[in-house]
């Protein structure tokens, strides 16, 4: 069904060639929206969207794009995609859209998209281009999940805006890491995540 | 017509009817593909009507995105600051249709250049003025609904552009907000002093009422205590006017 490329080309992204754990690509919105697990969901999927879709699109002109002018032509294509994204949050899901407010707009910086344009589409078939787009969306979403999930356990007891930590170890002495809360501790728990994904990573060698 | 090939390893061009079987540059065999037909992706021109054409279509394509899903902007927009005003007012909207509900209870009112929203409530009036201002990553506003007296915050409710989650971003919560009511922002002698947020410990000037800050969001509390201020101030003439003369001239219309 899926040739090995394609297939490699989606599962690659999520594991070994993962965009944040091994290309460090993309950390500053990782940084950005990672207190709370809600926005980091939200744009966990505007970013797989977004990767998806612009790497169909520079994929389908690749042939056509003036070398000298390739990265002005991603760029365009990307913000004219982050644009129509953000205007249909802002129609159909203003809370959210309120909720993410800059960082909906900042996707255009994510250096994942330039990067995944410039490295992948401009050079393969559409379909294998929709399935990088895809694994690299997912591939980032699944670490703001998992950064987002230690921040708002830790940091504010809630998960998803529920509280999760009962009262009674409030009431025992314990309370939230309010480190947690910080821009670092994003840094740290990323490096904590890459250092797990390594030491995983060389067993299998 | 004779066709043009290209080597893939070196760059030789051949001209000719077929692809020759080795490079005569680079001794390659095999590598030799057909060259592109049409213009050269390369020429000035080329590129310079690429990059027009692209960005027409992109602009027409924006322009009909923005002009499709505006009404529903808006429609979301108005709706925001209804449902805004509403828990202002601390009128629980979950169980009905805020719309409905704001234009059941609430008046618009331009004041000058400024609006003023007037809310009845159980028989009584409440006056909603809008608070805007700055926070630490960006815009800040609010709104405060006020007893008849002009004097007795009733009510309060903050939204904000991007404060930091779990810290400044609290200031909209109930616990923040409830810190507010049944203050007084007129001193003894009626005079605006509006409300200080300040820090816990901390003690505002003599004949200002004080709130407790959010710990650890210091420059948006900082931020909620003079957009408070500013605003109110904006709305001086208002709030300063005799309450009862007010009435007396309602009552003359």
């Amino acid at each position: 069904m899926l040739s090995k490329q394609t297939k490699e080309a989606f599962l690659g992204p999520l594991n070994a060639n993962n965009p944040v754990l091994v290309q460090i690509l993309g950390i500053c919105s990782a940084l950005a929206v990672t207190v709370q697990l809600k926005p980091a969901l939200v744009m966990g999927i505007s970013v797989t969207i977004i990767v998806a879709l612009s790497n169909v699109v520079i994929s389908l002109i690749r042939k056509s794009i003036p070398m000298r002018i390739r990265i002005i032509v991603q760029l365009v294509v990307v913000a004219a995609l982050v644009t129509i994204v953000s205007e249909v949050l802002k129609a159909f899901a203003y809370d959210v859209a309120m909720q993410l407010s800059v960082y909906i707009g900042l996707i255009i910086t994510n250096c994942i998209l330039m990067g995944r344009l410039e490295a992948f589409a401009m050079t393969n078939n559409v379909k294998d281009s929709l399935m990088d787009g895809l694994g690299n969306g997912l591939g980032y979403a699944m670490i703001l999940v998992i950064v987002a999930f230690v921040r708002e356990l830790l940091g504010s007891g809630k998960l998803l805006g529920f509280q999760v930590i009962p009262q009674w170890c409030y009431d025992h002495g314990y309370s939230n890491c309010g480190m947690m809360l910080m821009p670092a501790m994003a840094l740290i728990l990323v490096g904590c995540v890459i250092w797990a994904h390594r030491s995983i990573n060389e067993e299998k060698k | 017509m004779a066709k043009q090939f290209v080597c893939k390893v070196c760059g030789y061009v051949h001209i000719g009817d077929k692809a020759p079987d080795s490079c005569p540059q680079c001794q390659q065999s095999n590598c030799f593909e057909p060259m592109k037909k049409g213009v050269s992706t390369d020429s000035n021109a080329y590129t310079i009507t690429y990059a027009t054409i692209l960005v027409v279509i992109v602009a027409v394509l924006l322009a009909v995105v923005s002009q499709v899903m505006k009404p529903r902007q808006e429609a979301n927009a108005r709706l925001d600051v209804q449902k805004q005003i509403l828990t202002a007012l601390n009128v629980d909207f979950s169980n009905s249709d805020p719309a409905a509900l704001y234009e059941q209870i609430v008046e618009e009112q331009a004041l000058g250049d400024k609006k003023l929203f007037i809310a009845h409530i159980d028989g009584a009036t409440k006056y909603v003025l809008p608070l805007k201002g700055q926070g630490l990553w960006g815009g800040i506003w609010g709104y405060v609904a006020l007893d008849e007296d002009k004097n007795t915050v009733y009510g309060i409710n903050f939204g904000h552009e991007g404060e930091t989650p779990g810290l400044g971003a609290e200031i909209t919560t109930e616990n923040f907000r409830s810190r507010f009511f049944g203050k007084h922002i007129k001193d003894a002698q009626g005079r605006l002093r509006s409300v200080a947020v300040l820090k816990p410990g901390k003690a505002a000037e003599e004949g200002q009422e004080q709130v407790d800050a959010w710990a650890g969001a210091t420059i948006t509390s900082t931020g909620v205590n003079d957009m408070l201020l500013g605003s109110l101030n904006e709305y001086a003439e208002f709030l300063n006017e005799n309450v009862n003369e007010e009435k007396e001239v309602e009552d003359a219309e």
